[in-house]
């Protein structure tokens, strides 16, 4: 009291000053941004992007549109049409995928929900636009990005997810395979039992 | 013939012209966000307080209402965005306790760790905003915030963001903690304790500090409980009402800690029970980093995606750092909850800033105000 | 050689001798008046600029940032950038205001301010205006400001505005008390009103190493230490910022001001907050004078800056540290503490000048324990009675 209380802040507020101006890592922590950049971790995320194998958006999109993320999305911020071929059937690939990024806030519901690994976080976060409503939205061609970028970016999970796809692709192989032989099999007993018959 | 001014004058015993209608907000430095108090002052004392909110009202529970189960646990991160982890945290409780999910007890160590260190941020938030609303000028916020940081650099290791982790999931968490970042909490449990110690040594024996908040403000506490006041607020009032001790959900049973509990109910007491709080938060966290087990943190037969639970409501409450935060929800067996309703601590504990800020000064009721801790997009929703 | 005839001592007297020996004998005496004007607008208006620099700076190391750092090395260049934003930026006059007023107040405001610059001595030989009332003058002058914030809050119809001019003038007019009478003192021990004899009385060294300051003396410490809660008060500076609270009033009496204006009103202040260092200086810290014999070969104007500078840091160190008291406390610390304080404190100096004649063995000794005992008494009781019912608290912890 009397003082005193003023008088130890002010001990505090000049220990504090003086280590800021010695560089004493506790107290001078401010980071100065174009120069240097704070360490991102791993695990951090901004926007969604989506994972290609081939070179862009009309080449080896893992996407095939099943709409899963856009009925998961909190913010309503994704826009799936599924494309169709000359026979006008449904073809596996989007025909257009929009994200409106001024929408969009970041979760990765998507990336969870999505069964085929095809959309997974974005790390760039100096985006700016000069207009409010125009290059926000954007096209599949501008979210497709190849798997040696993801790879790039989160390396760890890339690998594991690859490693995955590879396991299942294997799988699938060996499942074709096995379906195909048992149908060759079924096809030669159904031939052998008509030769049979005749 | 009884004009206005004469009704005016014979409820308040103010003639007309004596009192000076200040409104306050929405756009005012320390109002917290949008928030409006309609202040009617004699001198520079408070005689009416007519608080006004609703500019930040986001539609958030009809939101939900139309969106699945999943896509509600981001908005929660929004609702009070210094607290997101234990607003994710009281969301998956509620859709536990319909759908009658288990939780892993790696899972439930885990929320523990994560709504500790939000209620040690959030709190050290607090004293710097309280502070800063007294007239410091910055330095306390400041250094309130370089500790903050650090406990969001955490939050951005292991959830991908800072403060919209949208990290916990009905039956667990999203992801592991791998080891190291358990030791970088060890480090910070460790390092926290000076930072609590500056800042006491830095306020605590201020003549002003003490000459602004003792007596000021003053809550009783059968007018906290019968507002239905939560948090730190209440526990100011010396009523020793803490969700974790009297509900004892999680693993909250497991650990030794105190509540600490003022007896005079004013603002200087709802700064230091805050505190003092962070003082048992870190007692918890050093608990916690020491017992934690193996094993999994989400039961991977838990559905997430296209949750349908059985008709039925629930009721999942925690404490936040500011209270009891509380999600109720309806199931009419749908992909989107019926009914989507929360128990927002701040919203409640705001509702009697006008009888304790009557009879003082303007410059009172701004502290006062920000010793309740409000956040806005909680009040609004 | 004697100090007074250094090159560096004698060079402002020399460069207005060159540009007088310009003009014809006529003019002279006006060119002077004038040569002194412009000195002090540039000086000042440069020290102003970087004042707001070093304010920002200090308040950010004590908050562990590094503070403006983006123009120029090491943000040297930032005031000027402030310059022009705020100049180029939009005059705003509310529609509702008493746009006479609104203008005034900021110009009054200014001119006051630097009237106050005209008595002070800067150097052995620098002031601009000697006279035998200088102190009174400072008052007279200072005493001018108060009226234009007042104005600035009146004019501007806006609420905020309103209370926070309400609050000035009742701050301002409590703290003059407390501030004349930390002073009176000085007066007595040195018998004048002008700035130049008191700072002269101040010469000199007890054993060559202990100078003749004012502040080292009992009533002299004391008298030093109201003056400068006073000062802080008088150029509303936190903790007594109250007029420009900006958690309760956004910017008080300058919240309709922008632009230039608001400039101006920036500019005031920290020219009122220099001119009242400048004054704690020349009373109770020996003015220009140096603090060692040995150190008088630094021209006598660089000791009152660093003097100067010295309390300009310390009142943003007191800014970075404290927070604002309310109004009614505000008065209280004025009328109940300071002034009784002050009071006690002119006995103590009454009681040192009189007993100037004992020359026993330990006599100094006693002086000093006889005078620290009329305000240290004084002090504990005046300051346990309105403290009383504050203090740190015990907590319950309910496991």
């Amino acid at each position: 009291m009397l003082g005193s209380g003023v008088i130890q802040g002010l001990l505090v507020t000049a220990r504090n000053a003086l280590g800021s101006l010695r560089g004493d890592p506790g107290r001078h922590v401010t980071v100065e941004y174009p120069e240097k950049r704070a360490e991102i971790p791993a695990a951090f995320r901004s926007f969604p992007f989506l994972v290609t194998d081939g070179t862009g958006a009309d080449d080896g999109l893992r996407c095939v549109a099943c709409k899963m993320c856009e009925s998961e999305c909190p913010a309503q911020c994704l826009y799936v049409v599924m494309d169709r071929d000359e026979k006008g059937k449904p073809a596996k690939r989007p025909k257009v995928f929009d994200l409106d990024i001024s929408v969009c806030m970041g979760c990765g519901i998507c990336t969870e929900v999505c069964p085929f690994d095809s959309i997974k976080m974005d790390k760039v976060y100096e985006i700016a636009g000069r207009d409010r409503f125009h290059g926000f939205v954007l096209k599949k061609e501008q979210l497709a990005k190849t798997n040696s970028y993801y790879h790039q970016i989160r390396p760890e999970e890339a690998a594991e997810v690859d490693a995955r796809l590879a396991e299942e692709k294997r799988l699938a192989e060996e499942k074709a395979k096995a379906a195909a032989a048992k149908a060759a099999a079924a096809a030669a007993a159904k031939a052998a039992g008509s030769q049979s018959a005749a | 013939m009884n004009t206005v001014a004469d009704l005016f004058s014979e409820n308040t015993g103010f003639r007309e012209g004596d009192l000076l209608e200040l409104s306050m907000g929405p756009h005012h430095p320390s109002t917290h966000g949008v928030f409006r108090m309609n202040v009617t002052l004699d001198g520079e004392r408070v005689v009416r307080l007519k608080p006004v909110f609703g500019y930040l009202h986001r539609n958030h529970e009809k939101i939900a209402e139309g969106n699945s189960y999943l896509a509600a646990m981001p908005y929660t991160d929004r609702l009070d965005y210094l607290a997101g982890m234990t607003n994710n945290w009281a969301y998956a409780h509620a859709v536990e306790k319909l759908c009658g999910v288990e939780v892993p007890v790696r899972a439930e160590y885990l929320r523990v760790i994560l709504a500790e260190l939000t209620r040690i941020q959030n709190h050290a938030c607090l004293c710097g905003f309280l502070v800063q609303d007294l007239g410091a000028s910055g330095t306390p916020l400041m250094y309130a915030f370089r500790e903050r940081e650090k406990v969001l650099d955490l939050f951005e290791a292991i959830s991908g963001s800072r403060m919209m982790g949208n990290f916990q999931r009905f039956g667990g968490c999203r992801e592991d903690a791998k080891p190291e970042w358990l030791a970088a909490v060890a480090k910070l449990v460790a390092e926290f304790p000076s930072f609590l110690d500056e800042f006491e040594e830095l306020l605590a024996g201020n003549e002003i500090i003490l000459s602004r908040t003792q007596g000021i403000g003053v809550m009783k506490a059968d007018q906290a409980v019968n507002a239905g006041v939560t948090g730190p607020v209440l526990r100011s009032t010396g009523v020793a009402h803490d969700l974790r001790k009297v509900d004892r959900y999680g693993v909250y049973s497991r650990f030794e800690f105190s509540v600490p509990v003022g007896a005079h109910g004013d603002t200087y007491d709802r700064y230091m029970v805050r505190l003092l709080e962070c003082r048992e938060s870190l007692k918890i966290l050093a608990q916690a980093l020491k017992d934690i087990p193996d094993g999994p943190v989400l039961d991977p037969k838990a559905k997430q995606k296209g949750l349908r639970p059985k008709a039925g409501e629930a009721y999942g409450r925690i404490e936040g750092p500011k209270g009891e935060i509380g999600f109720y929800l309806i199931s009419d067996g749908g992909p989107n909850p019926y009914r989507f309703r929360i128990r927002p601590p701040s919203l409640i504990n705001l509702t009697l800033l006008e009888d304790i800020c009557l009879g003082q000064t303007l410059a009172d009721a701004v502290a006062v105000l920000g010793s309740i801790d409000i956040v806005l997009g909680e009040v609004d929703r | 050689m004697n100090p007074e005839d250094a090159f560096l001592e004698r060079l402002p007297l020399e460069a207005r001798a060159v540009v007088l020996s310009l003009f014809p004998e006529v003019l002279r005496p006006w060119v002077a008046a004038l040569l002194a004007v412009v000195s002090i607008l540039a000086a000042f208006g440069l020290f102003f600029a970087f004042l707001t620099l070093l304010e920002r700076k200090t308040l950010a190391r004590i908050q562990n940032r590094p503070g403006p750092n983006r123009t120029g090395p090491g943000g040297v260049l930032q005031p000027f950038a402030d310059a022009i934003k705020m100049i180029t930026k939009e005059d705003i006059v509310p529609a509702a205001a008493d746009k006479l007023l609104h203008f005034l107040a900021p110009v009054v405001l200014v001119a006051f301010s630097l009237l106050t610059f005209a008595v002070i001595p800067y150097g052995r030989t620098l002031v601009a205006l000697d006279i035998d009332a200088g102190v009174l003058f400072f008052f007279a002058a200072g005493a001018g400001t108060e009226l234009a914030i007042f104005m600035a809050g009146w004019s501007s119809r806006n609420k905020y505005a309103l209370i926070a001019a309400m609050r000035a003038l009742a701050q301002l007019i409590s703290y003059e008390l407390p501030l004349l009478l930390s002073f009176v003192p000085v007066i007595l021990a040195t018998g004048s009103l002008r700035p130049m004899t008191i700072v002269e009385a101040q010469g000199g060294w007890t054993w060559g190493v202990l100078p003749h300051w004012h502040v080292f003396t009992p009533w002299g410490a004391v008298g030093f230490a109201i003056f400068l809660v006073a000062a802080l008060s008088e150029s509303n500076r936190s903790p007594f910022d109250l007029p420009e609270a900006e958690s309760e009033l956004i910017a008080g009496h300058l919240t309709e001001y922008s632009g230039f204006k608001y400039a101006l009103f920036f500019m005031a202040e920290y020219f009122g907050m220099t001119a009242l260092a400048g004054l704690g200086v020349t009373l109770f810290l020996g003015g220009w004078q140096a603090p060692l014999p040995l150190l008088q070969f630094v021209p006598s104007y660089a000791w009152f800056g660093i003097k100067l500078l010295g309390v300009i840091l310390l009142f943003m160190w007191v800014r970075g540290t404290t927070p604002r008291l309310r109004i009614d406390q505000l008065m209280r610390l004025a009328w109940k503490f300071l002034s009784p304080l002050a009071l006690f404190n002119l006995g103590a100096a009454i009681f040192w000048v009189a007993t100037d004649a004992w020359s026993f063995t330990g006599s100094v000794g006693v002086r000093w324990a006889l005078c620290g005992v009329l305000v240290v008494v004084p002090f504990i009781l005046i300051g346990r009675a309105l403290s009383k019912g504050l203090g740190p608290r015990t907590y319950r912890l309910v496991p």
